[in-house]
Order: structure tokens, then C-alpha cells, then sequence
């Protein structure tokens, strides 16, 4: 029973890895970018909701009403004022202009919120459980997990539902003929990355409510979620999900061995895929 | 004589170094269909390129009902009404037929063409409509890049080399559709390898070499030997 706890929770960790991750494959799968700046955009969310519920009071979830459209702006003006101009033939440029970003980022963090460990209240929400079949679940872990689910089925659903995720995957295929049929690809691209901030704000605010976060907290989460990504295989979000749930329960699974083998045994398990499958275990599909 | 829709003024195009056109000129009337017929090389797709806005010429080289769009972007240049069907069909291969179809229909202009009209026009793509492009004969993608256009209810259509690497019929099926299309009032360029089958359906044809045009004519008075001197640069 033990184990079975320790998959179930690994499992539930993996939701929040998948939801670090999603952003990440978003931007990469529409325009070849990535984006080393994403775990510090992510701890960004945090801050901005540490923000809002500190000058508010509400409750940590609900400061998500202001902080998904707020990074989401972020999003768009940075794709159009900064990061288009460094895309083109070369994947050098981007790489570090969002490394440049992520040390700015930083920086601001220490400047406006010191280098001391932050965390949000969320109230009875982070120690509530539920007696699942004998085990005892935590009900944050379960809702990330199911939140994740759904961010993962709704971006599903607009990539190959509607018009904008028709255009996401024209502008991927083609650029030029994209642009032939009327896309801006500028536009598209400052869309395209609003919406991956959108769900990096949902994933940096159960991140602070989880567990207390740092200026240097985004490197960690830059490393999950690309290892997510990878493991699922690029441009499968579905894939990205399994990525993130097999992350978590290689690590939920090694701190069970050994506490301090946590971190080391979701590397291993990143390494292992990598040599046995490259292509990670879901490689993109299309339609 | 109405305003042309297209005039092409000392039209100059560059790749770096190399000068691909030089000082073209070229006017097509409104609903007209002209030719440009040339061997490989001879600047015909960049032709192309330079009036669909994906190469970025001097803004007053291209003038479009009267204004200068030499300088505007692809997809600017696609909402006034200008569409391109590119050379080698280039579709999108994560799109269904269907969706091909659709992504044309973005720009919301107004007009004849829908969905319903293509599947009229090309039946067996209504047959395909879910299939992905990729899983298309030559043919019938050279269809979908037709409808693609037509979906965006241009003014102007621009075909580049439409019979490239495909079977004699399926050629033969799609220049039966063409006065369909272009009898809709459309104006329309036709660049092709195939002489006699641009001839068909062009009222004027220009012949280019070397980035030069070398034949300007009417396509019912041109003569054979006129269009082997202009093609080859031969007597």
C-alpha cells in the first residue's frame, strides 16, 4: 500500500510538472523557440500572486483572474517587441535573448521582493485530504492534478478545434505560405506565447501555494518541465502530460528509496528515456 | 481603357548579389488572364514572389488598382485581394483537406467561393475532406492549393507552374476548371512550362529570360516562331 501511495502521489506531482511543461511545448511547437526564461516566468506568476492576494486578501486561486490576463499582456509584448526579431534561421539568438531575460528576471525579483523564501496562504486547501480507497490524498494535489488535465484537454481542443489553433499549426508547417493565406505571423507568434504565459500563470500560482519559492526558484521548473517535454515527445501535449506523471513518479519513487535520491532519480529517469527513445515516448502526432 | 488591376513598373528583384529581374514591365487589365511562360530560371516565380508580397520590392514596382504595394507584406497584400497558388502546391501537412481549405478562408472576404463551391468544383475533395494533405495524390493537392486561393475570394490569383509533376489528365482536369474560376471575374497570371496549354487560356502572354521580358503579345496573333525566339533567344 505504501507503494501504491507513493505512484498515486508521484502521479499527482506530475500534473504540476505537465503544467510547467505545457507553456514550453506550446511556444516550441509553434514557433522553435525556447524559451530558457520559462521557469522564471513561472516563478514571475508566483510573485504576481503573492502581489494580488497581499493587497487584497482573496484567496490564491481566484488572484489567477488577475494574474492569467496580466501575463498574459506580458506575453504578447514581449513576442512582438522582443523575441520575434530574434527568430529566423538561426536558433542561436532566441536561446540567448531569453537567457539574457531570465537573468533580468531574476534580478527584479531580488530587487522588488528580497531573496527571502516566499509563499501564498491558501488556507485550509493545503493540508484538506480525502480517504481515496485507503489512501489519503491531499485535495491540492488531486485539484493541480485535475487542472492540469483540463488545461492540457482545453489546449488540445485549440489546437485542432478552432480557427486560432488552425492557424498555430499553418504558421508551424509553413511560415511563408501561412503568411500567403493572410496570418501575421508576428501576431500569431504574440498569441501564441500570451497563451503559454496564460498557463504559466496557473502553473507558478499552485506552485506558490504548494510549496515557498526564491528569486532562483525557475531554474529548477525550467528543468522539469522541459524534461516533461521530452520524455513525452515533442508536440504531443498529451505526451507532455505523461512526461510530467513519469517525472514525478520517478522522483516520488526515489525519495521513497532514499530521501536524498529525489531529484537525481527524475534526471535518471529523463537520461534513460532519452537513450532508449530519443524521440521521447509519444512523438508528435498530427491531426 | 479601364485602369489595370496590375502594372508592373521597371520592376527590379534581387537574391543578394544576384539580380533575378530586371526592369520588368507587365499590365494586366481587370478579368483578364495573362501568361508568363519562360524556361527554368528565367525569373518567373519570382515574378511571383515579387507581386504576392514575399519578396519585398521598391513600393512603387508593383501598383495594385492604383496603389503601390511593392513594399507590403505577404499577408498584407493578401487582404487586398491577392492570391497565390505556389509552385510545388505547398500545403500544410498537420492540416486536414479541409482545413487547407479553411485557413484560406481567414481573410473573410467577401465573394462567391466557399467551401460548398470547391467541393463543387473538385468533387473528390468533399470524398477526402477529413483525410490529412499529405495522404493526397499530386493532383488533388494541386486541387486543395487551388481551393486554398479561391477560399479567399481574390480579385487576383496568381498560378505558379499549376502542372508540374503531374499526370497529363489530372492537367488536362484542372485547365477544364480554370474558365470556371476565372469566369467569376477574377483576374488571373499563369505561369507555366506548359506553352500551349497557357496559351489556352490566357488572352496575352509574356515570355521571360534571364530576368528580361522578351515577348510581349497577344496570345491569338503570337506566332510559333516568335515564342521559340523569345523562349530559347534563337532565330
Amino acid at each position: 500500500m505504501d507503494w501504491v501511495n507513493t505512484i498515486v502521489q508521484g502521479t499527482l506531482l506530475g500534473g504540476l510538472y505537465a503544467l510547467f511543461a505545457a507553456g514550453l511545448s506550446l511556444i516550441f511547437g509553434v514557433m522553435r523557440l525556447v524559451n530558457i526564461a520559462h521557469g522564471d516566468f513561472i516563478v514571475l506568476a508566483a510573485y504576481l500572486g503573492l502581489t494580488v492576494v497581499m493587497s487584497t486578501g482573496i484567496h490564491p486561486l481566484l488572484a489567477l483572474i488577475l494574474v492569467a490576463p496580466t501575463m498574459a499582456a506580458i506575453g504578447y509584448v514581449l513576442q512582438r517587441g522582443i523575441l520575434n526579431k530574434t527568430l529566423g534561421d538561426d536558433i542561436l539568438p532566441p536561446l540567448l535573448v531569453t537567457f539574457g531575460l531570465s537573468v533580468i528576471l531574476q534580478n527584479l525579483f531580488l530587487e522588488g521582493y528580497s531573496a527571502d523564501p516566499q509563499k501564498m496562504d491558501a488556507g485550509v486547501l493545503e493540508t484538506a485530504s480525502v480517504g481515496v480507497a485507503g489512501l489519503s490524498l491531499g485535495v491540492l494535489p488531486l485539484l493541480t492534478f485535475a487542472i492540469a488535465v483540463a488545461v492540457i484537454a482545453g489546449l488540445q481542443y485549440m489546437f485542432f478545434r478552432t480557427s486560432l489553433g488552425r492557424a498555430f499549426r499553418a504558421v508551424s508547417d509553413n511560415q511563408e505560405i501561412a503568411q500567403l493565406m493572410g496570418l501575421n505571423k508576428r501576431h500569431i507568434f504574440g498569441l501564441a506565447m500570451a497563451l503559454a504565459l496564460a498557463v504559466t500563470a496557473v502553473a507558478g500560482i499552485l506552485l506558490g501555494i504548494r510549496t515557498s519559492f526564491d528569486p532562483t526558484a525557475g531554474g529548477a521548473r525550467l528543468i522539469y518541465g522541459f524534461e516533461a517535454v521530452i520524455i513525452g515527445g515533442l508536440g504531443n501535449l498529451w505526451g507532455t502530460l505523461a512526461g510530467g506523471v513519469i517525472l514525478g513518479v520517478a522522483q516520488t519513487v526515489g525519495a521513497k528509496i532514499d530521501p536524498g535520491w529525489q531529484l537525481l532519480s527524475g534526471h535518471i529517469a529523463f537520461l534513460v528515456v532519452l537513450a532508449i527513445r530519443p524521440q521521447g515516448l509519444f512523438p508528435r502526432v498530427s491531426g | 481603357m479601364p485602369d489595370p488591376i496590375l502594372k508592373l513598373t521597371q520592376l527590379d528583384a534581387h537574391y543578394g548579389d544576384f539580380q533575378a529581374l530586371y526592369s520588368l514591365d507587365m499590365t494586366l487589365s481587370e478579368g483578364d488572364v495573362i501568361a508568363v511562360i519562360g524556361s527554368n530560371g528565367a525569373g518567373k516565380s519570382t515574378l511571383m514572389r515579387s507581386i504576392s508580397g514575399l519578396m519585398s520590392n521598391a513600393s512603387d514596382q508593383v501598383i495594385y488598382r492604383g496603389a503601390p504595394i511593392g513594399g507590403m507584406r505577404a499577408d498584407e497584400v493578401a487582404a487586398l485581394g491577392i492570391a497565390l497558388v505556389p509552385e510545388g502546391r505547398q500545403l500544410f501537412p498537420s492540416l486536414s483537406v479541409e482545413e487547407n481549405l479553411l485557413i484560406g478562408r481567414r481573410l473573410q472576404r467577401a465573394g462567391p467561393w466557399d467551401l460548398r463551391k470547391v467541393f463543387d468544383l473538385f468533387p473528390v475533395l468533399e470524398e477526402r475532406r477529413a483525410y490529412p494533405s499529405t495522404a493526397l495524390s499530386g493532383g488533388q493537392q494541386q486541387m486543395v492549393a487551388i481551393g486554398r486561393a479561391l477560399m479567399s475570394n481574390p480579385d487576383l490569383i496568381l498560378f505558379d507552374e499549376i502542372s508540374l509533376g503531374l499526370a497529363p489528365v489530372i492537367i488536362k482536369s484542372i485547365y477544364e476548371a480554370l474558365p470556371d474560376i476565372v469566369g467569376e471575374g477574377m483576374s488571373a497570371v499563369i505561369v507555366e512550362q506548359d506553352i500551349n496549354k497557357a496559351l489556352s487560356v490566357a488572352s496575352r502572354v509574356y515570355c521571360l529570360m534571364e530576368g528580361r521580358v522578351t515577348l510581349e503579345s497577344d496570345t491569338e496573333t503570337v506566332s510559333r516562331n516568335a515564342i521559340s525566339a523569345a523562349y530559347f533567344g534563337i532565330e
